[in-house]
């Protein structure tokens, strides 16, 4: 068992490492391949920028030479690597001499934080909808009033968030309508902070769960209409065990394990529209550091933003990945092909 | 007593008649009630916006045509934004233009996937290791991000190219569906039947394995136009999309980016919310119908 299991690992840290590399190689890329010579754009910007600073000319040669821009394209290609795996990731062009990671890093937090939360509560709220449709115990009226819920699922993120933006922010001030924090509070660990934190996320979460929610039940539905026709349900009602605990600890235990791995497939969607949602209540994520940038063409951040975020779901599909076999140990590496 | 009376068939004939055609389609309208109810919807938006486009002034969408942020009213039955706009005049010239680029954009992901996945299941080796490998890694970085840094460079954004660039990202489900299907299609009898008759490879991925996908290709279309309007739309709320013809997101853009819901003004970003969300509930309404094609492992799992 050990023997396998490490082939599984190695499988997966390799489609990591493979993300990361593509992730750079993209970054790295599509600038040059531009029309009208962005990096020089870049480059010049940057002079420009380093004019008005003290000693911005040795600034801006020293930048030359950690991105190796005077050197052949292959060189430049892997100098950009390494620099991007050390998190080097250039200067801001708008905020010039502000480094690109110092001004992403605070937002990190943010985005982690709002899509973390939103995907727990959206995946266990999934389950358990999911199973309570497929059960044939449930009551009628819970049956009829979950798919309720699944009206907002054909809207995407950013469209039920304009709308939970205008219903309960703007008309009605039930919440608040931009920011992740009153601008009045200082931070802290202080519970006022958290809960003013709570607060102003509720919406934005709302968006992403309450538009999520129905795809992850209807999938549920569908794991559990698979999982209930097996013959194991049919002994475990016959040894006479309770109800409950059929459903939950039988049934929904190993329908589980699939709905992990349908999440791990839709997480990069699932972090693009979170990005819309911060955009549209100013949430200080990436989101929408991503949007200023675009507003400025700070194209290095761009650039640095969108490698952050593909790292990241990398890095998430791998802990799923490897948390997968410890929920179902019939899974070896076999299931890889059949996807 | 009673003979038994034959009921008269009418003899069907088999065949891609264009008759046959109709018909099966028509049965197939009438069966799937959700179906018909999300096209319905999606061509009737379409219709508004296709014959509208012909009765409206376009000038009236150029900057300054009419006086600026006014509410709705019997001259401007949208109101106008702050721009200086007709809003029902940039509806209707929008709404063509994101259906064109959902249709181009599903059009393109599918095709792409189609064929990378039969050569990838079919072949096997390692282009389908590779392909499948970077099919992978492009389900898992988020999709905007790189429309994002790809539309940032773009000097002058048109529908078409945005369209193309967000087909390209679509590729990788349906690649990955046709090549599983492709996968066990190729070990099915008729395949090997084929192959020994001497037919060619190419010929048995079109006329052989492509056929049997077509229930599939047809639900991975409206969920691929699907996303492509996603995607598209998503890129115009970021200021991203085309920007010198009308589009229902880039108003949506401009709305927000002038504070539109702040000002009270609801006719700037209500009317591109009603019709999106009136697009995606069609779409919505089109691909649950068509879940059971969609997946195709699930068949036989109705049972429960």
């Amino acid at each position: 068992m050990r023997g396998v299991d490490v082939r599984y690992f190695l499988k997966r840290l390799g489609m990591f490492v493979f993300v990361v590399f593509v992730a750079t190689s993209v970054n790295f890329f599509i600038p040059r391949m531009a029309p009208g010579n962005p990096i020089g754009a870049i480059t010049s910007r940057m002079a420009q920028a380093s004019a008005g600073i003290e000693n911005g000319e040795a600034m801006f040669e020293a930048y030359r030479e950690r991105f190796g821009l005077n050197k052949p394209l292959y060189v430049q290609y892997f100098t950009y690597l390494r620099n991007t795996l050390r998190l080097d990731l250039g200067y801001s062009l708008s905020a010039y001499p502000a480094g690109v990671w110092e001004i992403i890093r605070p937002s990190i937090a943010w985005t982690l934080g709002l899509v973390t939360i939103s995907v727990i509560i959206t995946f266990v709220l999934g389950v358990i909808a999911g199973a309570l449709l497929a059960w044939k115990h449930t009551p009628a009226l819970v049956k009829m009033f979950i798919p309720v819920t699944m009206i907002f699922a054909a809207l995407p993120y950013y469209l039920l968030a304009l709308l939970l933006l205008f219903a309960l922010a703007y008309t009605s001030k039930i919440f608040p309508m931009s920011g992740a924090y009153d601008s009045r509070m200082t931070p802290g660990f202080t519970l006022v902070f958290w809960r003013d934190v709570a607060y102003h996320a509720v919406l934005p979460a709302l968006s992403i769960i309450l538009s999520s929610l129905g795809f992850w039940a209807l999938n549920m539905r569908g794991l559990m209409v698979n999982t209930i026709g097996e013959d194991y349900m049919l002994l475990a009602e016959a040894k006479g065990l309770k109800k409950a605990r059929i459903l939950w600890w039988y049934a929904v235990r190993n329908a589980i394990p699939s709905q992990l791995t349908q999440l791990a497939i839709t997480l990069g969607h699932v972090v693009s529209g979170a990005i819309l949602v911060e955009i549209i209540f100013a949430y200080p994520g990436l989101g929408y550091m991503l949007y200023m940038a675009i507003t400025n063409s700070d194209y290095t951040v761009i650039q640095g933003i969108t490698f952050i975020l593909s790292v990241s779901v990398g890095l998430a599909v791998l802990i799923v990945d490897l948390l997968y076999p410890r929920l179902d140990p019939r899974v070896n590496y076999v299931t890889e092909n059949s996807g | 007593m009673r003979t038994a009376t034959i009921p008269k068939v009418t003899r069907q004939r088999t065949g891609f008649s264009p008759w046959n055609a109709v018909r099966s389609s028509f049965n197939f309208l009438r069966g799937n009630w959700l179906f018909t109810l999300g096209l319905s919807l999606l061509l009737a938006l379409f219709l508004f916006g296709a014959i509208g486009s012909m009765m409206v002034d376009p000038d009236r969408s150029e900057m300054g045509a009419v006086p600026l942020n006014l509410p709705p009213s019997w001259d401007n039955p949208l109101g106008t934004e702050g721009f200086g706009r007709d809003l029902y005049t940039l509806m209707v010239l929008g709404i063509p233009n994101t259906f064109k680029i959902g249709l181009l954009a599903g059009g393109v992901g599918v095709l792409i996937g189609v064929v990378i996945g039969l050569m990838a299941g079919y072949y096997r080796g390692f282009a389908d290791v590779a392909f499948s490998s970077l099919a992978d890694v492009m389900l898992v970085i988020p999709a905007l991000a790189i429309l994002i840094t790809v539309s940032a460079y773009v000097r002058s954004m048109t529908v078409e190219l945005m369209a193309l660039i967000v087909g390209l990202l679509a590729w990788p489900l349906p690649a990955r569906v046709v090549r599983a299907q492709t996968l066990s299609l190729r070990e099915r009898l008729f395949v090997q039947v084929a192959r020994l008759s001497g037919q060619s490879d190419l010929e048995i991925l079109f006329v052989q394995i492509l056929p049997n996908l077509l229930s599939y290709l047809a639900a991975a279309f409206v969920g691929s136009v699907s996303s492509g309007i996603l995607a598209a739309v998503g890129l115009e709320v970021l200021g991203l999309g085309p920007q010198l013809v009308p589009t229902v997101g880039r108003t949506l853009y401009q709305a927000f980016s002038r504070s539109a819901m702040g000002r009270g003004m609801w006719w700037w970003w209500g009317p591109p919310v009603v019709i999106l969300a009136i697009i995606f509930a069609g779409l919505f309404l089109m691909s649950i119908s068509l879940d059971k094609y969609a997946n195709p492992r699930l068949k036989g799992a109705e049972r429960g």
